[in-house]
C-alpha cells in the first residue's frame, strides 16, 4: 500500500477543529504536570501516554468521511466509522514506536544531552511505527 | 501560573502539529500512526528537564512505558468496536478512556509502584 501527501485534506478541517485539538493537547499536558506534581513522576508519567486528542480526531475523521460519501449521493454512517477504527488500528501500531520512545528517554535521558535523547527516540517513534505498520500492510 | 501557561502552549502546539501531518497522509492506517505521536511527552520533558531534573524525567519515562501498553489495549479495542460493530466515534473513543485508566493504574500498581 502506497502512502500519499494529501494537502487538500488541511483545507477541509474547519478553524475550530484545530482550535478543539490545541486546547485539547494543552490541557492534557497541564494536567500531567498536575499530575506529577501532587502525586509524583511515578504516576504522572502515565499521563504522557495519555490519548489525549485521539476521540476528537476520530470524531472529525468520521464526520468528513461521512460527508464525503453523503455527497457522492450514499450514506455514509458505516464507513464513516469503518475509517475511524482503521485510523485507531494505525494508532495502535504507533503506540509500540511510543513505547519505545519511552524506553530510550529512560535509559539514556541521566547519560545523555536532553536535546539528543528526544531527538534519538522521536526518530524511533517515526522508524519503529512505519515499520511496523509496513510490515502489517 | 506562567508555568501552566507555557505547558499549555507548548502542548497544545505540539499536540496539534503531529494532528496536522496526521491529517496529511494517506491512507488512514498510516495517518493513525501519529494519534499516537509522543507530543504531550516531548513538551513535558522539555519543560520539566530543567526544573526537576533528569532523574524525575527518567521516572516519568519509566511509567510512560505502561502508559503507551494502555494506549495499544485503548486504541485496539476502539478500533474493533468501530469497525466491527459500527459504533459513533465519540461514544467508542470516550468510553474506552476508562480502559486507558484501568489498564495503566493497573500496570503501574503492578509492576511500578
Amino acid at each position: 500500500m502506497n502512502v500519499t501527501v494529501d494537502p487538500s485534506a488541511l483545507g477541509k478541517t474547519k478553524w475550530y477543529e484545530y482550535a478543539v485539538r490545541f486546547v485539547f493537547g494543552g490541557i492534557v499536558t497541564v494536567l500531567a504536570g498536575l499530575i506529577a506534581k501532587n502525586f509524583g513522576p511515578g504516576v504522572g508519567g502515565l499521563f504522557l501516554a495519555f490519548p489525549a486528542i485521539f476521540p476528537a480526531s476520530a470524531t472529525l475523521i468520521e464526520k468528513h468521511e461521512k460527508q464525503k460519501k453523503e455527497r457522492a449521493g450514499m450514506s455514509g454512517t458505516q464507513r464513516a466509522r469503518n475509517a475511524a477504527g482503521v485510523d485507531a488500528a494505525g494508532a495502535a501500531i504507533g503506540t509500540i514506536g511510543l513505547l519505545c520512545f519511552a524506553v530510550l528517554v529512560w535509559q539514556l535521558i541521566t547519560t545523555y544531552q536532553t536535546w539528543i535523547v528526544l531527538t534519538a527516540a522521536t526518530f524511533a517513534w517515526l522508524i519503529v511505527s512505519v515499520l511496523i505498520w509496513h510490515l502489517r500492510t | 501560573m506562567e508555568e501552566f501557561l507555557l505547558r499549555f502552549l507548548i502542548g497544545g502546539a505540539l499536540v496539534s502539529a503531529f494532528a496536522v501531518l496526521g491529517d496529511l497522509f494517506k491512507p488512514k492506517s498510516f495517518a493513525g500512526l501519529f494519534g499516537a505521536a509522543p507530543s504531550i511527552a516531548l513538551a513535558t520533558v522539555v519543560l520539566t528537564i530543567n526544573t526537576e531534573g533528569a532523574a524525575y524525567v527518567a521516572t516519568e519515562a519509566r511509567s510512560m512505558v505502561a502508559g503507551a501498553v494502555a494506549f495499544f489495549i485503548y486504541a485496539s479495542c476502539a478500533s474493533w468496536l468501530l469497525v466491527r460493530y459500527k459504533f459513533p466515534a465519540l461514544a467508542a473513543t470516550s468510553s474506552m478512556i476508562l480502559v486507558w485508566l484501568a489498564a495503566a493504574l493497573g500496570l503501574w500498581v503492578v509492576w511500578l509502584r
